[in-house]
């Protein structure tokens, strides 16, 4: 038992998950509402796991047609260009500009997919139980990491917007958003509402049931 | 579950009513959602899946796997996904993924082209290819049995589908310059093209596809003739130079021109696919039908230099036939070369005609009836003529006409093609006679002739000597005298001018004599008359006159 202090549910105790209030529940089961900020108060959030795994679900089956969907589409008269996201990123490759290639890369396909493997990860621990100090840490540090990411993720969308908005030369050149660009933002918006679904407190949980 | 704690310094949660939870979280809407429109997009994708083709070509320019599309009218309907050479790398084998509502244009004969930018002299075409690169058209086909495999066309198809008009058939002897695209004009307006030319399976000739388009199809009736427009028709014929050019265009690429003759009426309009001759020119085109065509042989002595084939044969300026064969023959045994001129005649255009009933009458219909014809016309002196008809080309024709002084000769019917005699021509005839003079003047025995000459020159030149010597005398010794004796009768004409003047004794003299010799001459007419009336008072003496008292 190393850095493992006793938790407020060990203590009987919650947190309010707003304003961060510890006060004691009305009853076990249904612990009641926080007297200061009027917030719903959970020992755990419910169905944390459950409602995790199912935007998980969601965003892995978002990110097959987000890669496999084009995301842009570019129209010079009597020729129209459809790209998908790899296909962006192998023509940079192939253009010759690999730091690129490797930006979009990263951030476009290796990120989503990392998001959603580490989701993955924390909830199949959590439920397995699996215990070790230095571990907790690494996946709350894996957690934090998932959730810092996730503002930086719409990145792509960001820049398919505005390249839409901006090339509209319209006799000559025209780009469109292609059907991919909304499953690609699906995906980073799904995974981030799962990184907040997901109770982190949940990882010391498994870790003194452990132990328990 | 938390135990209980007894840590009263904490702030106690507030109550919230009872609510039912369920043990499944709605949250699970969402994937079920995702799941749904993925599938939703992915089954609409493979729906919509068209059929892949191939597409074989001999050479692909411009066509990329991936961005080249296949476009039927201007629409979109495919796009290529690869681009192969075939396994004897003799042709390229471009895979194409059809738009599924493009499936019904895939049949057996549906035909692909790369269209490209084209300048040609009829114009520029696929323009917009500059810019968006090459694309693979498509022209749906008329089968109804469908196919995934094709052979792509190396030049765009004439016709496409849609365009209404008509395809007729041209057969000619030569292509002349009737390529592609060729436009077809009817009064000099473009109408048509020319869409396909091949040589007939034999050799023999060129069969040339036009098409006509609607409404101008309708004018293509089965009297049309078509005739060829290519460049300048510059013809040399015994009627002159003619030169006859259909329009700029056709003068730079041909062309094809069609019209019907003004002596046929009405005709109905041709089928579809019918087929035409394809005439020369305007000329023989619009000419009459020949009908039937009786061949004849006319043997010439003389020269038949500018005779050519399908030159006229002429009876008095009509043209009645055409001259078929120009030839030589030998004849070993009175040693002797002839001419043979085969020419056709079209008694359609010589008929007899009643003049009782004012009514063509038919022409002779059997063999017998045509030689006993022939064999009449011959013995009233019917005759074949070689003509000039043109000094400066030399152009020839043969011209027929009865000569009633001509020779008799010997008809024999039984020669086939039946024999004209000919007579020599009037030129000919000329020729002759201009030969027969400059015969005469080679006899002349020049250098005789010349002697003589020389003898009367130097005489003549003797005589011009004298002749200036005595001029030379004249000269020093008589014009002195001549102008003494000019100063001498000036002088006496002085006088007598001052004799003569009005005034003068001698011109009142005169005047006075004159007026004498006038009463004299009076009376020599009374006396004149009398004798002419009494001749005997000469010897009898005047008779007393009778007193009328």
């Amino acid at each position: 038992m190393t850095a493992a202090a006793t938790t407020a549910m060990q203590a009987g105790l919650l947190s309010c998950e707003t304003c961060e209030l510890l006060s004691r529940p009305v009853h076990p089961e249904r612990p009641g509402r926080c007297p200061r900020c009027g917030e719903a108060l959970w020992f755990r959030l419910p169905h944390s796991i459950q409602a995790t795994w199912a935007l998980v679900i969601a965003a892995t089956i978002c990110y097959i047609p987000a890669n496999i969907l084009p995301v842009l589409t570019t129209n010079t008269p009597g020729s129209s260009d459809s790209d998908t996201i790899m296909g962006g990123a192998v023509y940079l490759y192939t253009s010759g500009s690999w730091p690129l290639a490797l930006i979009v890369l990263v951030a476009s396909v290796m990120v989503p997919l990392g998001k959603l493997v580490a989701l993955a990860h924390l909830l199949v621990t959590v439920q397995r139980g699996v215990r070790g100090g230095h571990r907790d840490r690494d996946r709350t540090r894996l957690y934090r990491m998932v959730r810092f990411i996730g503002r930086w993720s719409m990145l792509d969308v960001f820049v398919d917007t505005f390249t839409v908005a901006l090339v509209q030369l319209s006799p000559l050149m025209s780009v469109e958003p292609g059907p991919g660009v909304v499953f690609f933002a699906a995906v980073v918006v799904l995974t981030m509402i799962a990184a907040e679904t997901f109770d982190p407190r949940l990882i010391w949980d498994s870790e003194e049931r452990g132990h328990a | 579950m938390p135990e209980s704690t007894d840590r009263d310094d904490l702030p106690q949660a507030t109550v919230v009513p009872r609510h039912h939870r369920t043990r499944v979280s709605v949250v699970w809407l969402i994937p079920i959602l995702a799941a749904a429109v993925a599938l939703g997009i992915a089954i609409q994708r493979i729906l919509t899946e068209g059929p892949t083709i191939v597409i074989t070509f001999t050479s692909v320019a411009g066509i990329e796997a991936g961005k080249t599309l296949i476009r039927y009218k201007d629409v979109d309907v495919g796009q290529v996904t690869a681009v192969r050479l075939s396994d004897d790398f003799t042709k390229v084998a471009v895979t194409a993924k059809m738009a599924k509502s493009a499936a019904g244009l895939l049949v057996e004969d549906a035909k692909f082209w790369i269209v490209e930018p084209r300048i040609t002299l009829s114009g520029i075409s696929g323009l917009s290819t500059l810019l968006s690169g090459n694309y693979i058209g498509v022209e749906a086909g008329a089968s109804t049995r469908s196919a995934r495999e094709f052979v792509g066309l190396d030049e765009p198809p004439a016709v496409l589908r849609g365009e209404v008009g008509r395809e007729f058939v041209l057969r000619a002897a030569t292509l002349g310059s009737h390529n592609i695209g060729v436009p077809v004009y009817f009064r000099r307006l473009p109408v048509g093209r020319v869409v396909g030319r091949e040589l007939d399976a034999d050799g023999s000739g060129v069969t040339i596809r036009v098409f006509v388009s609607a409404p101008y199809d309708k004018f293509v009736t089965t009297a049309t003739r078509f005739w060829d427009v290519s460049g300048i028709d510059v013809s040399v014929s015994a009627s002159g130079l003619d030169v006859q050019t259909e329009s700029l265009v056709s003068l730079l690429i041909g062309g094809i021109a069609f019209e019907s003759p003004p002596f046929i009426a009405a005709a109905p309009a041709a089928e579809a696919k019918a087929v035409f001759t394809l005439f020369g020119s305007r000329a023989t085109a619009m000419r009459p039908p020949d009908g039937t065509v009786e061949h004849y042989v006319l043997l010439f002595k003389q020269s038949v230099r500018g005779l050519a084939v399908g030159a006229p044969v002429e009876f008095r300026g009509v043209r009645v036939g055409e001259v078929m064969r120009v030839g030589v023959e030998f004849d070993p045994k009175v040693f002797n070369f002839v001419q043979p001129v085969e020419i056709a005649l079209y008694p359609d255009l010589l008929r007899a005609r009643s003049f009782d009933a004012n009514r063509l009458l038919p022409p002779p219909m059997t063999v017998e009836e045509r030689v006993k014809r022939a064999q009449l016309f011959v013995d009233r002196g019917f005759r074949g003529q070689l003509r000039t008809g043109n000094l400066i080309f030399g152009e020839k024709y043969i011209g027929v006409d009865f000569f009633p002084g001509a020779p008799k000769v010997k008809f024999d019917t039984a020669k086939q093609p039946l024999e004209i005699p000919t007579v020599p021509s009037t030129l000919d005839e000329l020729e002759t006679t201009v030969a027969s003079i400059l015969k005469k003047l080679d006899r002349v025995q020049y250098e005789e002739v010349a002697a003589d000459l020389r003898k009367t020159m130097a005489t003549l030149d003797q005589t011009l000597r004298d002749a200036s010597a005595l001029v030379t005398r004249l000269d020093t010794e008589s014009v002195p005298e001549l102008n003494r004796a000019l100063e001498e009768g000036r002088r006496a004409l002085k006088s007598a001018d001052g004799s003569l003047a009005p005034d003068s004794s001698t011109v009142t003299d005169l005047r006075e004599a004159l007026r004498e010799i006038t009463r004299a001459a009076a009376s020599i007419r009374a006396l004149a008359d009398y004798l002419e009336r009494q001749p005997q008072s000469l010897i009898r003496g005047k008779p007393a006159e009778e007193d009328p008292k």
